[in-house]
């Protein structure tokens, strides 16, 4: 209870940093009032057309990371687990990547979250397809780094038949990650799949927890497999798929974040779930006002960023985990 | 009244049987040691019985619901997996998702009389995946015990023990046993095995050679045939003493 407290205590106030910070600096009273729709019709816009979207895609797309990783790691009982595992945020992107190459993405604002959805559902489809009706956590990883693996090929593919050059420097920026010049469509459209992926997961707390002790401990205490990988897939699926068709790749958030709260909640991998959304959530609008902060002029790409905290952080996982190793 | 009923189970893998028609009938009171070599299908019986992998055959467990089979068996496996760094105790409380997972009374009063079976309570606090590999196989049968069901199933579930921790963990089964539960487990000790087992039934090559009281089951032929040594079984004040004087070759 005092670790959610704490977190929302970080994640409140990092919302209206993320509100306050920008190209122009605001006096916080002038844009409060200007949020609510009052005072100046520059001001009404910049807050309610920019900020507010940014701010709340930011906390969004957070939390959907943070909760979609503790999940995976919990299914796969694997701390070096992130939630793009299964091949959904790789099929997101050739779905976004497709949409920018063949202009609709310039012709129709949805178009690109669309094609980016569309591609998170049908790498569910693809991998629950290739795992097999009792095939366990295995036989879903195998499956993941296939479907991985085919929409990366697929993604250069385009890449390198691009006949446009300014397409393909498009798709390089998009796939890096970002929350800049977002709009309330956006929140619009991922929001309602983000939600609905939360649903999903939410009552997996016990199972996960019954997983700890390996698959046929879960399954000899009622848990059931089948349905808890389906929703597994389906929910982490729909946050991944949701936060990748509206800020790119955002990598990292999903791994780091369900590690530095695990010893907090005493390894309950149902526990880490919630507070792992709220983590992820201060990590991102935490790195999305960093981003404008260190390069303004130069628009620093978030995935950029959370990247480059993420791996040395990665690699620190790592070493730790070596030296636990006998 | 039996907690547990097989017949005819088979498991084929490719197009060997590992299980051959078994037939199997556990009841109320019952420790049964479930013995045989490497390989003989000790696991793939155990957990086919609690339906955790397609078996031909029937196995009364195998088709209950998964809410009413956790409340009818608790499984052991031979693994001893804790993937996360929980408190012993919150590991010992797992064993409640059978019953809902509640904080309700009775949960707690389960997992504290679990962990004081094992002798648990004292670190209960400590981080699980610290300890040592006996520690950790005394929290797992507490998490069993905490199910608290008419029978436990059980893997190998004193491999890795130093010989005193083995001792308690089979005189505790055999408590659970006298005070009316039934006990399955997969063992090695032979010893061990036909001094607190109730029945033995020896498993070779996918079929039962042999099932009976201890002191009928452990014949010097039967241990020569199946498990390749030179044995006997001898009647001390303690219980049946069991004496290997050497292995077959070949």
């Amino acid at each position: 209870m005092r670790l959610m407290a704490g977190l929302w205590l970080l994640v409140l106030p990092l919302c209206a940093a993320s509100l306050l910070v920008g190209a122009v600096w605001l006096p916080p009273g002038a844009a409060l009032t200007a949020l609510f729709g009052r005072g100046d019709p520059l001001l009404v816009l910049v807050m309610q057309e920019l900020r507010l979207p940014r701010a709340i895609l930011g906390a969004a797309v957070g939390a959907a990371l943070g909760l979609a990783g503790a999940a995976m790691q919990g299914y796969l009982r694997n701390p070096l687990a992130e939630p793009g595992l299964i091949g959904t945020s790789a099929m997101a992107s050739l779905g976004a990547v497709l949409a920018i190459q063949t202009g609709l993405a310039a012709a129709l604002p949805l178009a690109l979250p669309g094609a980016a959805l569309a591609g998170a559902g049908l790498s569910v489809v693809l991998v629950l397809a290739m795992a097999g009706p009792r095939g366990g956590a295995l036989a879903l990883i195998l499956a993941g780094i296939a479907v991985s693996a085919l929409a990366g090929a697929l993604t250069s593919l385009v890449l390198n038949l691009s006949p446009n050059p300014f397409a393909a420097n498009e798709i390089v920026f998009w796939m890096m990650g970002s929350l800049a010049d977002r709009s309330m469509l956006h929140v619009q459209i991922a929001l309602p799949v983000m939600a609905a992926g939360v649903l999903i997961l939410w009552p997996l707390g016990r199972g996960l927890r019954a997983l700890s002790l390996g698959e046929d401990v879960a399954a000899s205490m009622g848990i059931s497999l089948p349905r808890l990988r389906l929703r597994l897939a389906l929910g982490t699926a729909a946050l991944v798929g949701g936060a990748t068709a509206v800020a790119g790749a955002i990598g990292f958030v999903g791994l780091v974040v369900p590690h530095l709260l695990r010893r907090a909640v005493g390894g309950d991998p149902g526990r880490l779930m919630a507070a792992s959304a709220l983590g992820g959530a201060a990590m991102v609008l935490a790195a999305d006002i960093a981003v404008r902060l260190i390069l303004p002029e130069r628009d620093l790409k978030l995935g950029v960023l959370t990247a480059l905290i993420g791996a040395p952080f990665f690699l620190h996982l790592i070493l730790r985990l070596r030296r636990q190793m006998p | 009244m039996s907690l547990m009923t097989l017949s005819g189970l088979s498991v084929h893998r490719g197009a060997s049987a590992v299980l051959d028609g078994i037939d199997l009938t556990v009841g109320p009171g019952e420790f049964v040691g479930l013995l045989g070599p490497n390989g003989a299908g000790k696991t793939t019986l155990l957990r086919a019985a609690m339906g955790l992998l397609p078996a031909r055959g029937t196995a009364s467990l195998a088709g209950l619901a998964p809410m009413a089979r956790a409340r009818r068996a608790a499984y052991l496996p031979q693994g001893r997996e804790i993937a996360w760094p929980m408190p012993v105790g919150a590991v010992v409380a797992l064993g409640r998702i059978a019953h809902g997972e509640g904080a309700a009374p009775r949960d707690r009063a389960a997992t504290e009389a679990a962990m004081a079976a094992l002798g648990l309570t004292a670190i209960r606090n400590r981080d699980a995946t610290s300890l040592s590999g006996g520690e950790q196989a005394r929290v797992l049968i507490a998490r069993a015990l905490a199910q608290e069901t008419p029978l436990l199933i059980a893997d190998e579930p004193i491999a890795g023990l130093d010989p005193a921790a083995a001792i308690r963990v089979m005189a505790l089964f055999s408590d659970l046993a006298r005070q009316g539960r039934g006990v399955v487990a997969a063992l090695h000790d032979l010893g061990l095995a036909a001094r607190h087992c109730t029945r033995l039934v020896v498993l070779n090559r996918g079929r039962i050679a042999a099932d009976g009281p201890p002191e009928t089951v452990l014949t010097p032929e039967l241990m020569a045939c199946v498990f390749g040594i030179r044995a006997r079984v001898t009647d001390a004040p303690e219980g049946p003493f069991l004496q290997v004087l050497g292995c077959l070759d070949g």
